[in-house]
């Protein structure tokens, strides 16, 4: 597989609707929110988690697709089978045998490829693999309103509870929503980190399971906690030249998202926003690709 | 005459202090270190080393915290469950279980940051010693977006933008504010020296953080 030799932006939106797209620990697993704004935020490792999941189940252990921060529940094998055998043992130096670990991990494994992995040892720090995708927290379009939503079981989990109820045998439990929101993600995809010695040798065939993944994630990833979330579009920037043609946020913001109609009261559908793209305002040297 | 000056801005930043990098806490303002990275991703080569001479905060310093799951460990080498262990025909998995392995960490991070780097390069032998080739370059790559990596702001989940400063450098609107001791901070990492940290005391005048005031090596 030849490295890929473009550098690319993209912006993908994803919406949800009564259901929690990333809880906060820290607050109760509430929806997170920035507190300045109270627009919703999405984390770039949630996002990270997705892909790798959908990586994982489009791909079942093919081999160079393995996944290597792997989420249990997800995992139908947990044995690989035996690896090619490597000459190794041939290799008599430290770094040599670091550095043949590390091309090693990024052919097999399509998240140390894609968005890196450190693999520290004790003696140095020379086994890290930096990824070329990069994402950054997603943000809500417009602030949400989260709500709390209290659920009912007709069961207790103890005994215990059991009599301190008489046998009435209810718990109380509750779950936090988004009523509807829509979300922008942006992210980049460094070619100098595919290419050459260092590179993590990140195809032009890894790119597009990339984008399948970003479209088809959310149709994997259905739980009581989620509700409905969809992929709602994907606007690829690839720039003709590994250094890329023209600034990151000048490309971004030709992608705009605004409310249809009036825009008076809150939105609760994706048809609520139109996406336009600014493809006659574009710097020379960059290809948009709306993939959907 | 070997400066660039180049603006830098996001929606947030950690420069995590040293001293609390198990629960992340940023450094009220950027570090030379981490400005010295943003200049790489656009522009670097053996031959030259950036030296960040002063950076400008033009935005006022506010945090924000946020916790995520994150793993408590790294991917080991050798072993047994190693990953030289599997390339030589191992049968053990080499994964890392996230449930197995998660913990939760905050991170008290900046938010809305921008700020202006003055920076020169210096020659690190007596080879490639040509000025205006490596000037222009950094500059040409700085205005038409290019870089060889996504530069970013401490993490690479907080990326930057950038573009060059045309003309004279705006004032920060913190200049206005008292003088302010930054406490010590993390200069740079000697990676030549066994990644021996340097440290240095600036304080926040002006709104501009000088960075080209002594060091000292922890």
């Amino acid at each position: 597989m030849t490295a890929l030799s473009n550098r690319y932006e993209f912006v993908y939106l994803f919406d949800v609707e009564n259901g929690n797209p990333n809880g906060d620990p820290d607050a109760g697993n509430t929806p997170r929110i920035d507190p300045e704004t109270g627009h919703g935020l999405v984390t770039d490792v949630c996002l990270k988690r997705k892909i790798r999941n959908y990586v994982d189940i489009a791909k079942s252990g093919a081999e160079g697709y393995n996944i290597y921060v792997a989420e249990k529940g997800v995992l139908s094998l947990t044995r690989q089978p035996a690896y090619d055998t490597e000459e190794v043992k041939n290799l008599k130096k430290k770094e040599d045998k670091v550095a043949a670990a590390r091309q090693w991990m990024c052919r097999n494994f399509f998240d140390v490829r894609t968005f890196g992995a450190v693999m520290s040892t004790t003696l140095n720090n020379c086994g890290q693999v930096r990824g070329p995708v990069q994402l950054t927290f997603a943000k809500s379009i417009e602030p949400i309103i989260p709500s709390e939503v209290a659920i009912t079981r007709m069961a207790v989990e103890t005994e215990k509870e059991a009599k301190a109820q008489d046998g009435d045998n209810r718990t109380m439990g509750r779950k936090h929503i988004v009523p509807y929101a829509l979300y922008r993600a942006e992210g980049f995809i460094s070619a100098h980190l595919a290419d050459g010695d260092k590179g993590t040798g990140f195809s032009d065939k890894d790119v597009e399971l990339l984008w399948q993944a970003l479209a088809n994630m959310f149709d994997h990833d259905h739980s009581a906690a989620r509700g409905k979330m969809s992929a709602r579009g994907l606007i690829v920037f690839k720039h003709r030249d590994a250094l890329g043609n023209a600034p990151a946020h000048k490309l971004f913001d030709a992608v705009s998202v605004s409310r249809t109609g009036d825009g008076s009261g809150p939105a609760r559908a994706f048809g609520d926003y139109a996406v336009a793209v600014d493809e006659a305002g574009l710097p020379d040297g960059v290809d948009v690709d709306v993939k959907f | 005459m070997s400066g660039i000056q180049l603006r830098v801005w996001g929606e947030y930043a950690c420069f995590t202090r040293p001293e609390m990098k198990v629960e992340r806490v940023s450094y009220d303002v950027m570090t030379p270190s981490a400005a010295r990275g943003i200049l790489e991703a656009i522009y670097w080569k053996p031959a030259i080393r950036w030296v960040i001479d002063r950076i400008h905060v033009m935005k006022p310093v506010r945090f924000d915290n946020i916790r995520r799951n994150e793993v408590s460990t790294v991917v080991p080498l050798s072993g047994k469950a190693g990953v030289n262990a599997a390339m030589k025909g191992g049968t053990n998995p080499v994964r890392l279980f996230v449930e197995e392995c998660r913990q939760q960490r905050a991170a008290m991070v900046l938010r809305d940051v921008e700020y202006v780097i003055e920076a020169h390069f210096e020659y690190t032998s007596a080879e490639d010693r040509n000025d205006g080739k490596h000037l222009d370059m950094f500059n040409r790559r700085a205005k038409k977006g290019q870089c060889f990596h996504r530069p970013y702001l401490g993490c690479r989940e907080f990326a930057a933008f950038f573009e060059p400063v045309s003309g004279a450098i705006p004032v920060s609107p913190l200049a206005r504010d008292t003088a302010r001791d930054l406490g010590w901070m993390l200069y740079d990492i000697n990676y030549a020296a066994d990644m021996t940290p340097f440290f240095f005391r600036p304080t926040l005048e002006n709104g501009i953080v000088d960075c080209r005031k002594g060091g000292v090596t922890a």
